[in-house]
């Protein structure tokens, strides 16, 4: 089995510390890491090469720096890393992603063919979900998204069957390779690296790929260039500054606090106070 | 549209985008109705609502979309989505768009869209429509717009002004599709208003075949396991929701949550050290790696209220806030706060809207 | 299959980044163990950057190291509640290349550092923590880490952990800490445009101003508060003995508070958006707190020795030296093919008591425990200070003679003649 795991490097928003006195938000010096959601997926492959042997290339389109979060898979047991890096690429949306992205993992199938594609269900900057689907697309393989649990991987017969998350239930279904899969999170939980990956991952020389490397010629489909939308402006949300209400009551006893604010949930709030008498009944 | 007609985008600065002849030709707003095991997801009437609005301001018509297997039920589907607002249904019937699947829908939509040649496609940000809206965008070569929070139309180039979250919710940005049609957006379940339900309002039906045979499509589906026969916790839709916080200390004291929860018929949610503790599961987690939820009354008690868990509950309609730390950030957003040890708040709440249901019962 | 180096260097401060560096140009194999997410993510410093000690490990640092600004002038204040006295002392002299003291940032310049180490050769692994020392009998030959397979080997190990140095204590090379020997600093940054910093402190350039604050602020315990100016931010923090924590009921955060709403701090730190905050120990315990630092297989540099100067406010530069000629007296030893024994490594410990850094540490090693015993130094005194200041400029008809007597008066009043000779005569003594 060959499995490409696409990742990507995202400003780590768990880092963002509070000031202990006065709650600010401190975003000064927040650390990049690997996306959350990509470890689901990463894991996920990394059993599947437990099983069934073969190796895990990973794969992330980004800035010369993102070669940290590549080092870091290797470390978790990824095999081999390609940083897919070029000024080119700059302001790249999803479609223009998926396009770049695609055009790589070609190119790696040229030297070992591909079986299946992971990518993270959603990144934690972007938040779009939408580069999974756009590669398996491009690629024109089949798209199993919010993928819950793998069931099983035939390697002879070249199938896969998947738990899927649906609105209201869960899916179970079963394709062909290859197949990309995106991984819902929680359904694993990532391995802690051994020292023996540690070195392999601090000696590890990692593939660079510029456009060229990546097999794309034409530059009006990648970057700015290849994105149909346009970022017209950036604003902060309307801060909803106002803070609670804090119930009070003369005696300050429970029952008493617990009667007012309820009694103003039911005079102010109809449509909360209605959905409580329509669920308590 | 081939790739090779387009011209290039033209970037920065304001002014006036003037769409060629071919682009211009796709007018009208269209909501992709979803719907899974007999039932429309809520959310294609919220963009119905939502994409009215959208519809009146460029004077065009509004559509709904319905792919499904030829039944009773895809029908009624058309008849709903004229009651909340539509003008027009598309109905494209076969037998392999059953169970949604993404190769045959994708195709569906995108032969849609290449023969009506709508200016907008909605979507519900789920697990179906972005599911399909990437492949949908990617195959028409068009601009998606994800998980946005408010649409708009910029009047000056008739285009879409889709604003959406960034920055972990700290900052929004507004993206435009200037000069590829049609513009795609998926939006969050719960973010508009569900529009009223007019049902004098009737509509015409066109369809469209698929043109697409069982074997063609590579992906089957086995089974479908319903949510409610797994007796899942169903965070992302309930109207009340109860959660408890590491604030609880222990499994026992968190049995006051599930009283509150049980007597509101509410659901119970927690935060994240909570289910790391094992003391609920894990699909009970609400947060940025939890459930998004936004019921009508959200009530945390012993919850700090760290940014990860914010995001996921801060639209609720009304927040009650209980802990006993003044200063806890939670009070910054909710709506209510009650500062107090909620080992005794907690059982008086629930006395009191036991107390409140009574009267409320009484009443009517 | 267990690695082996000639030297595992553990933490990737000043002081570890300056021996990796040095050992790795020597061409020794250096393993480098650092269990922050990367070198300089938990680490804390003022932060005064001293090139000197830099400069004699990297002499061309200042081409691309990411420094803040160069310090051409250094304030004194002794505050009370209300005021503060003060000397200033700026000179052109400071604002001529090459330049001697900077501010930094420490997470910037720790990885910069770090990539200087990489670059010359040792093998850096983060995010991991060494647990335990693996002894052979009473011979150092390995650390442990918290990874499975996580032992590694090496012929030595430099401890560069930091002030707390668990591996130390736990290896029973040092006693556990003691609160009086450290201060607990917490400090933050605040960032704010380039020009508002200018025309606050009156520079130019790349120029800054550091002002280090004594008195009422640390509300009787032995302490001092301190700003710096960065290009874009400034850095504002206090410290106070552990010791002296204990027995107050003040938290270092509510110090932190107040004396940033000091009536002579808060104009400067006025309309600055808090970014970073942190709390970090500094060894403060002086020469008399210096443990062990060598033995079979092991040195130890840098604050997980005590090389702290805290009068001067040196800590980075005594960690870098120490660094340094822990190297270059395991350098001298290979070459010479000379093994790791306590007795050859004896030469580490020659080396620093013939260097500056021993040097400095003796000729202050009564100052802690003369602050630590006369509280006075940071309530009394900035009062009576102020007020003597107060009273002399006041104009107010009172002729000069009087004031003077009356500030006499206040003085003996409050502290006795005989007390304030001998505050004198100790000072005296710690200083000479
Ligand atoms: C990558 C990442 C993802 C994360 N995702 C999520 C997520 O999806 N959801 C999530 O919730 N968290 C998430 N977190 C964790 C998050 O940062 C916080 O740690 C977490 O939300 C804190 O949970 P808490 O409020 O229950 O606990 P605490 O922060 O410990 O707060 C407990 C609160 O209870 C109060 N309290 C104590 N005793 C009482 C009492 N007797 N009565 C009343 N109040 C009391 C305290 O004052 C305090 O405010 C994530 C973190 C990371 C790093
Ligand atoms: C608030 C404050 C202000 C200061 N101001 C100044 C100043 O202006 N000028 C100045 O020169 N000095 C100053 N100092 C002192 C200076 O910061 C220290 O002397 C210096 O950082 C010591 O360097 P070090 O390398 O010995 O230790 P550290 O910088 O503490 O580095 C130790 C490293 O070891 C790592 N580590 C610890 N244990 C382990 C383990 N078991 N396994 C793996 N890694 C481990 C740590 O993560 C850390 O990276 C200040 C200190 C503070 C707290
Ligand atoms: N620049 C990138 N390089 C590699 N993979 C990416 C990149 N951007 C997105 N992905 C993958 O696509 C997934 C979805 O991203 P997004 O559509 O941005 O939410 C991520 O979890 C990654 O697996």
């Amino acid at each position: 089995m060959h499995i490409v795991v696409c990742i990507k490097q995202v400003p780590d928003s768990a880092q963002i510390r509070v000031h202990p006195v006065t709650n600010t938000i401190m975003r000064q010096g927040v650390p990049a890491v690997v996306n959350p959601y990509d470890l689901f997926s990463l894991e996920e492959a990394l059993r599947l090469k437990d099983i069934h042997g073969g190796c895990v290339t990973v794969i992330t389109m980004g800035p010369p720096q993102a070669e940290a979060a590549l080092r870091k898979c290797i470390s978790y047991g990824a095999d081999e890393a390609i940083l897919v890096t070029d000024r080119a690429f700059a302001g790249a949306d999803t479609l223009a992603t998926s396009f770049a992205l695609a055009a790589a993992i070609n190119q790696i199938s040229k030297n070992q063919a591909v079986d299946m594609v992971f990518c993270g269900k959603q990144t934690i900057d972007g938040d779009t979900a939408q580069v999974g689907p756009g590669i398996a697309k491009r690629m024109d393989m089949q798209l199993l998204t919010y993928v819950s649990q793998v069931d099983s991987v035939d390697t002879t017969s070249r199938t896969i069957q998947v738990q899927r998350r649906a609105e209201g239930g869960v899916q179970v279904l079963t394709t062909q390779l290859p197949c990309l899969v995106t991984m819902l999170e929680g359904t694993n939980e990532m391995r802690f690296a051994t020292m023996d990956n540690m070195f392999r991952a601090a000696r590890h020389q990692l593939k660079i790929w510029d456009r060229v490397a990546a097999g794309i010629e034409d530059v009006s489909k990648i970057g700015l260039k290849g994105s149909p939308t346009v970022v017209s402006k950036v604003f902060a949300p309307q801060a909803k500054t106002q803070r609670a209400e804090i119930i009070e009551s003369e005696s300050g006893e429970p029952r008493d606090l617990a009667l007012t604010l309820v009694s103003k949930l039911f005079t102010q709030h109809p449509s909360a106070s209605e959905a409580v008498v329509k669920q308590a009944a | 549209m081939s790739e090779e007609t387009r011209v290039p985008a033209k970037k920065s600065g304001k002014g006036k985008y003037e769409l060629s002849d071919e682009l211009k030709a796709y007018k009208g707003v269209w909501v992709f109705i979803e719907h899974e095991q007999g039932g429309v997801h809520p959310v294609s009437w919220e963009l119905l609502g939502e994409g009215r609005k959208l519809a009146d301001k460029l004077e065009v018509p509004l559509s709904g979309v319905v792919l499904g297997a030829p039944s009773l039920a895809t029908r009624r589907f058309c008849e709903e989505a004229f009651f909340h607002g539509a003008d027009h249904c598309y109905l494209m019937e076969d037998v392999v768009l059953g169970n949604y699947r993404n190769q045959p829908f994708t195709k569906g939509l995108t032969d849609l869209v290449n023969a009506y040649q709508p200016e907008i496609l909605l979507l519900g940000a789920t697990t179906q429509g972005r599911d399909l809206a990437g492949s949908v965008a990617t195959t028409l070569k068009t601009g998606l717009t994800a998980d946005c929070t408010e649409l708009n139309i910029d009047m000056e180039n008739r285009s879409l002004a889709a604003s959406r979250p960034t920055f972990g919710g700290s900052l929004l940005c507004t993206i435009l599709t200037l000069n590829f049609r049609p513009q795609m957006a998926t939006v969050r379940p719960r973010v508009m208003a569900m529009p009223n339900r007019d049902t004098s309002r009737t509509g015409t039906i066109i369809q469209h075949p698929l043109g697409m045979m069982e074997a063609e499509i590579v992906t089957k589906v086995l089974e479908y396991i319903p949510d409610n026969q797994q007796d899942k916790p169903q965070l992302a839709f309930a109207d009340i929701i109860v959660s408890g916080g590491r604030g609880m200390k222990n499994p026992e004291n968190f049995q006051l949550i599930w009283d509150l929860a049980l007597l509101l018929g509410a659901e119970v949610g927690a935060s994240r050290p909570v289910v790391q503790a094992g003391w609920v599961e894990l699909d009970r987690q609400v947060g940025q790696s939890g459930k998004t939820v936004r019921p009508k009354l959200y009530i945390a008690a012993g919850i700090s209220g760290a940014v990860q868990h914010r995001v996921g509950m801060a639209d609720s309609d009304v927040i009650i806030a209980i802990n006993n730390d003044p200063n806890a950030p939670i009070f910054d957003f909710a709506t209510y706060g009650i500062v107090g040890n909620a080992m005794t708040i907690l059982p008086a709440l629930t006395q009191a809207f036991k107390q409140q249901l009574a009267v409320a019962k009484m009443a009517s | 299959m267990a690695e082996k180096f000639d030297v595992i260097v553990v933490g990737a401060g000043p002081s570890g980044n300056a021996a990796a560096y040095t050992l790795a140009k020597s061409g020794l194999k250096v393993l480098q163990l650092e269990r922050g997410e990367y070198p300089g993510s938990k680490n804390v410093q003022g932060a005064i950057l001293y090139s000197d000690a830099l400069e004699r490990i990297i002499p061309d640092f200042r081409d691309d190291a990411p420094l803040e600004r160069h310090i051409i002038e250094q304030r004194m204040w002794m505050m009370d509640d209300e005021s503060y006295m003060g000397a200033h002392y700026r000179s052109n002299t400071f604002n001529k290349p090459p330049y001697n003291r900077y501010t930094i940032i420490r997470a910037q310049f720790d990885k910069w550092f770090s990539q200087k180490v990489q670059e010359a050769g040792a093998l850096l692994i983060c995010e991991t923590t060494v647990s335990d020392l693996i002894m052979d009998d009473d011979r150092v030959i390995g650390v442990q880490t918290d990874r499975m397979g996580g032992s590694v080997f090496a012929d030595l190990v430099i401890l560069a952990d930091g002030v707390n140095s668990v591996l130390a204590r736990k290896a029973g090379f040092r006693p556990e800490l003691n609160p009086g020997d450290v201060a607990l600093a917490v400090k933050e940054i605040h960032f704010m445009p380039q020009e508002t910093i200018e025309s606050r402190f009156n520079l130019s350039g790349d120029a800054g101003v550091v002002i280090e604050m004594v008195g009422k602020i640390t509300k009787g315990m032995m302490g001092t508060g301190f700003l710096y100016t960065n290009k874009e931010s400034l850095t504002i923090g206090v410290g106070c003995m552990l010791s002296d924590f204990k027995k107050q009921a003040v938290s270092p955060h509510q110090l932190l508070e107040d004396l940033k709403g000091h009536p002579s701090v808060k104009p400067l730190l006025e309309g600055g958006e808090m970014k970073e905050y942190a709390a970090h120990l500094i060894p403060e315990g002086g020469y008399k707190a210096i443990p062990q630092i060598y033995g079979n297989g092991w040195l130890v540099v840098g604050d997980s020795g005590m090389f702290v100067n805290s009068v001067h406010r040196e800590g980075s530069n005594l960690a870098m030296t120490t660094g340094r000629i822990a190297a270059e007296t395991v350098i001298g030893l290979a070459q010479e093919g000379l093994p790791f024994t306590a007795r050859n490594l004896a030469a580490y410990r020659t080396a620093l008591d013939n260097s500056f850094v021993m040097k400095d540490l003796k000729k202050y090693k009564n100052l802690p425990g003369i602050f630590h015993s006369n509280p006075q130094f940071f309530t009394t005194y900035p009062d009576l200070m102020s007020q003597a200041a107060q009273t002399m400029l006041t104009v107010n008809g009172i002729d000069k003679k009087s004031k003077e007597r009356e500030i006499r008066r206040s003085f003996t009043h409050k502290r006795s003649l005989f007390g304030l000779m001998g505050d004198a005569f100790k000072m005296w003594r710690a200083f000479e």
